[in-house]
């Protein structure tokens, strides 16, 4: 077998000798210079024109999207669109959808009661694992309905690449490549999927930076975190429709500052431990084609609402259930998980959080959409047990537990910042093919969550705001 | 030759449209634009510039493609 | 029935996902910009009782891969083995999409070659006379509209009649210059002694008068593999009966 090998090695080294003799740099040049000339000769028989072939209608839209003076202000208008929609249309259905499960939660307790069953069954069935997940579908399934749809209809009607051209000078500046915005327009959907999309960026170098910065744009998982605290402790004091756009404006804000992060990290990331210039960068600008309004709206919102339900019971039901478990096993005076609240408590108040919001991350680390319900199941835990009718009685709770609009803000910021979740960083394993790759991806958003976090919750508390 | 003077894609003005002579780049770039149609004896339009000035959008084999300047001012071209 | 594995390939944005989505009835994304698929996704569809199973790649320039999304599409359709190569064109830029066809034709025989965004290439005002790149071509050329499901039942039956040996491709094969069809004739015995008859000799001459190496090294590596799964298989079974 060895034999065979170095004989097979040696023959393919003479071909390679053989190939250099041959070779020569212009041959490539010559080669593809014959196909185009052939690929024109077959056009010039086989194809003819009737119109002028240009098409003008995307050169005028181009001229307003990619225009020097509306290109960025349009982009942000874009955002806010999207975003506002999302909450507005969400916002009845969340609560409509939390009023039905609230319901059917008191025919289960009946039925339960009924059964003579005990005590602790109902805790991890109906309590546990059946509020865990019915919280998790109703503040993200509405959203992420509404907003798959819509940035599926802009994704196919061929805007995103017209984001690329434009921001792509200050990828440049900061040593990046310019599809990072399209790895980055994937993270709102998905970080997970978006660490995948950043194959189509060819510089090693450039794509790790891809990927290593893509957590700070906040997937649909953390949507439901924002758009809820940010209606509750933000939006205070408005109503109606003023309300939804005040809302609009911070999840933008938000956003915006994730962008800002983005562009810091990759810019000290060139400088320091992925040194280098920009490489090449070529990006295809399609014409603009009107999307099949309903095949691209039902395909996008029943297909991922599905597999948001899929995902909800797969990781909020066992995240729920040991959620239940942990607060209601008994470690000497108190539950195992206030032990652990307890213990993760000086380090939360001085980011201005509490020891229950850090564990409801640690639980969510397989998947954000369960951080905010899993806090709740804990802050529940501790008290009498209310029913929480709305998404409006949260605030209850949670003014209950002493929060003020630092710990909804610094909650936002961490939920923007800090580690990407389990499946995420399984992905950046996968591409990146490295443990400290992955370490760092965990890493360096963590640090930067807590280092904002501290700096904002003292500069607060110095200051007297809270 | 000497008809008309060499310019750089990247010093086309919007409108324009330049057949382009040689590619001064090499390796993996000068591959990928030549798949992109780049490829001397075509011509090009040039489209517009992105709102910051770089990268400027071409039209090429009847696509739109964009480029930086630190590769189009290597793809020289003769006006007409 | 039989079981039949076809890959499709294309520019990206020509709308191989679209395609994909019709035929198998699958919910792959698709999305107007170049690189939305960055993964080979299978699929199956039947059709006149043969079962066809599908391979959506990612979009590729050239068989010249840059990016790794580009290079699984390349490796697929190299070392894939499918039975049928699609190739996607877009009809409103059709220049720049032959330039793959024309490739992947050097590189296999059994191709088809689907025009598609007809519908849009019409309000363009650009007509296609396919029947003269077919001939030019020498394998099918099937217009369609992936996306208004148009010219799909042509394509399917196109694709079971080429299988079949009903119709029979003569992919058209590019004539380069002397000199390069000098250096090819050359290096194509001494390619044909190493790799064997899988690939095609021509093509693989000009990959490496390219400077493709990585190609003929990864040639070797599935080989290496190819030889140790035989004989690890081999060594398993012996020691499975030895235990006996
Ligand atoms: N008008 C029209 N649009 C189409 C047709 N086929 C596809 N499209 C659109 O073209 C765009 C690209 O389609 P995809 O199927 O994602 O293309 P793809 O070839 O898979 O692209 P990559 O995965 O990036 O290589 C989408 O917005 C489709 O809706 C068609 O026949 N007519
Ligand atoms: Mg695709």
């Amino acid at each position: 077998m060895e034999l065979h090998s170095t004989k097979q090695k040696q023959a393919l080294n003479e071909l390679f000798q053989e190939a250099d003799l041959l070779s020569s740099t212009q041959i490539r040049d010559q080669i593809v210079g014959q196909l185009y000339r052939k690929s024109h000769q077959l056009v010039k028989e086989g194809v003819s024109f009737t119109k002028n072939k240009f098409d003008h209608r995307t050169e005028k839209l181009d001229a307003i999207f990619t225009s020097p003076v509306f290109g960025f202000p349009i982009m942000l208008v874009m955002l806010g669109v999207v975003f506002y929609l999302t909450i507005a249309g969400a916002n009845i259905p969340s609560s409509m959808l939390a009023e039905l499960f609230g319901w059917v939660e008191g025919y289960l307790t009946l039925f339960f009661t009924e059964l003579n069953a005990p005590d602790w069954l109902h805790g991890v069935l109906v309590l546990g694992l059946y509020r865990g997940t019915s919280w998790v579908i109703s503040v993200m399934l509405p959203p992420m309905a509404i907003f798959f749809p819509t940035f599926a209809l802009l994704e196919n009607y061929g805007y995103l690449p017209r984001v690329a051209f434009n921001m792509d000078r200050l990828f440049k500046t900061v040593g990046a490549h310019g599809k990072q915005s399209l790895t980055m327009a994937m993270g709102f959907g998905c970080n997970a999927a978006a660490i995948m999309s950043s194959r189509i960026i060819e510089s090693p170098r450039e794509r790790m930076l891809a990927i290593l910065t893509n957590n700070f744009v906040p997937c649909n998982g953390r949507w439901g975190t924002l758009i809820v605290l940010a209606s509750l402790f933000m939006a205070t004091g408005f109503t109606g429709g003023m309300k939804t756009i005040v809302t609009t404006s911070v999840i933008v804000g938000i956003v915006l500052f994730g962008i800002i992060i983005t562009f810091l990290v990759s810019w000290v990331l060139s400088k320091t431990a992925l040194k280098g210039v920009p490489t090449h960068y070529t990006l295809e600008l399609p014409p603009y084609r009107k999307p099949k309004f309903f095949d691209t709206v039902i395909r996008s919102s029943l297909n991922k609402s599905w597999s948001v339900l899929v995902r909800a019971v797969k990781v909020a039901a066992p995240a729920g259930i040991l959620t239940w478990i942990l607060a209601n096993i008994q470690a000497g005076d108190s539950s195992i998980l206030l032990h652990i609240v307890q213990f993760l408590d000086p380090l939360g108040q001085a980011i201005g959080l509490d020891g229950f919001i850090l564990m409801a991350f640690l639980i969510g680390l397989p998947a954000n959409e369960i951080v905010l319900p899993i806090l709740l199941m804990g802050y529940l835990s501790t008290g009498a047990l209310i029913d929480v009718d709305g998404i409006e009685d949260l605030k209850k709770i949670f003014i209950d537990q002493g929060w003020t609009w630092l710990t909804a803000l610094n909650m936002m910021l961490f939920s923007l910042l800090h580690y990407p979740c389990g499946t995420t960083l399984v992905n950046i394993y996968k591409e990146t093919k490295s443990a400290k790759w992955t370490f760092w991806s965990f890493i360096i958003p963590t640090g930067i969550a807590f280092f904002v976090t501290f700096l904002i919750a003292q500069l607060a508390r110095i200051l007297n705001w809270v | 030759m000497g008809l008309s003077k060499k310019i750089s894609l990247f010093e086309g003005e919007k409108g324009n449209i330049i057949k382009i002579t040689d590619l001064n780049i090499d390796g993996i770039m000068r591959r990928r634009l030549l798949d992109l149609g780049f490829v001397p004896g075509a011509y090009v339009e040039v489209l517009r510039k992105s709102p910051l000035g770089d990268p400027v959008a071409f039209r090429v084999s009847n696509t739109s493609i964009a480029l930086r300047k630190e590769e189009s001012h290597k793809i020289l071209g003769e006006l007409v | 029935m039989s079981n039949f594995r076809i890959a499709l390939c294309g520019n990206p944005n020509t709308g191989k996902s679209t395609l994909f989505n019709a035929l198998t009835g699958l919910k792959q994304h698709t999305g107007n910009w170049a690189g939305k698929t960055v993964e080979m996704k299978k699929g199956v569809y039947t059709y006149k009782n043969d079962q066809y199973e599908i391979v959506d790649l990612p979009g590729t320039y050239s068989l010249y891969s840059n990016s790794l999304d580009e290079e699984i599409a390349r490796d697929f359709i190299v070392f894939g083995n499918p039975d049928i190569t699609i190739v996607i064109l877009d009809a409103t830029a059709l220049e720049r999409n032959l330039n793959l066809a024309l490739q992947v034709l050097e590189m296999t025989n059994r191709v088809i070659i689907c025009i598609n965004l007809i519908d849009e290439a019409e309000k363009l005002g650009i007509n296609i006379n396919e029947k003269l790149l077919m001939r030019r071509l020498g394998v099918p050329v099937i217009k369609i509209s992936a996306r208004n499901k148009t010219g799909i039942p042509m394509l399917l039956d196109t694709v079971s009649r080429v299988i079949s040996g009903v119709i029979q491709c003569t992919p058209f094969q590019i004539e380069y210059d002397e000199e390069t069809e000098r250096k090819i004739k050359i290096l194509e015995p001494m390619i044909d002694r190493i790799v064997g008859h899988d690939i095609s000799a021509r093509w693989l001459s000009l990959r490496l008068l390219d400077g493709d190496r990585q190609l003929f090294e990864q040639i070797e590596e599935r080989k290496a593999r190819n030889r140790e799964v035989l004989i690890n298989g081999a060594t398993f079974h012996k020691t499975k009966t030895g235990i006996k």
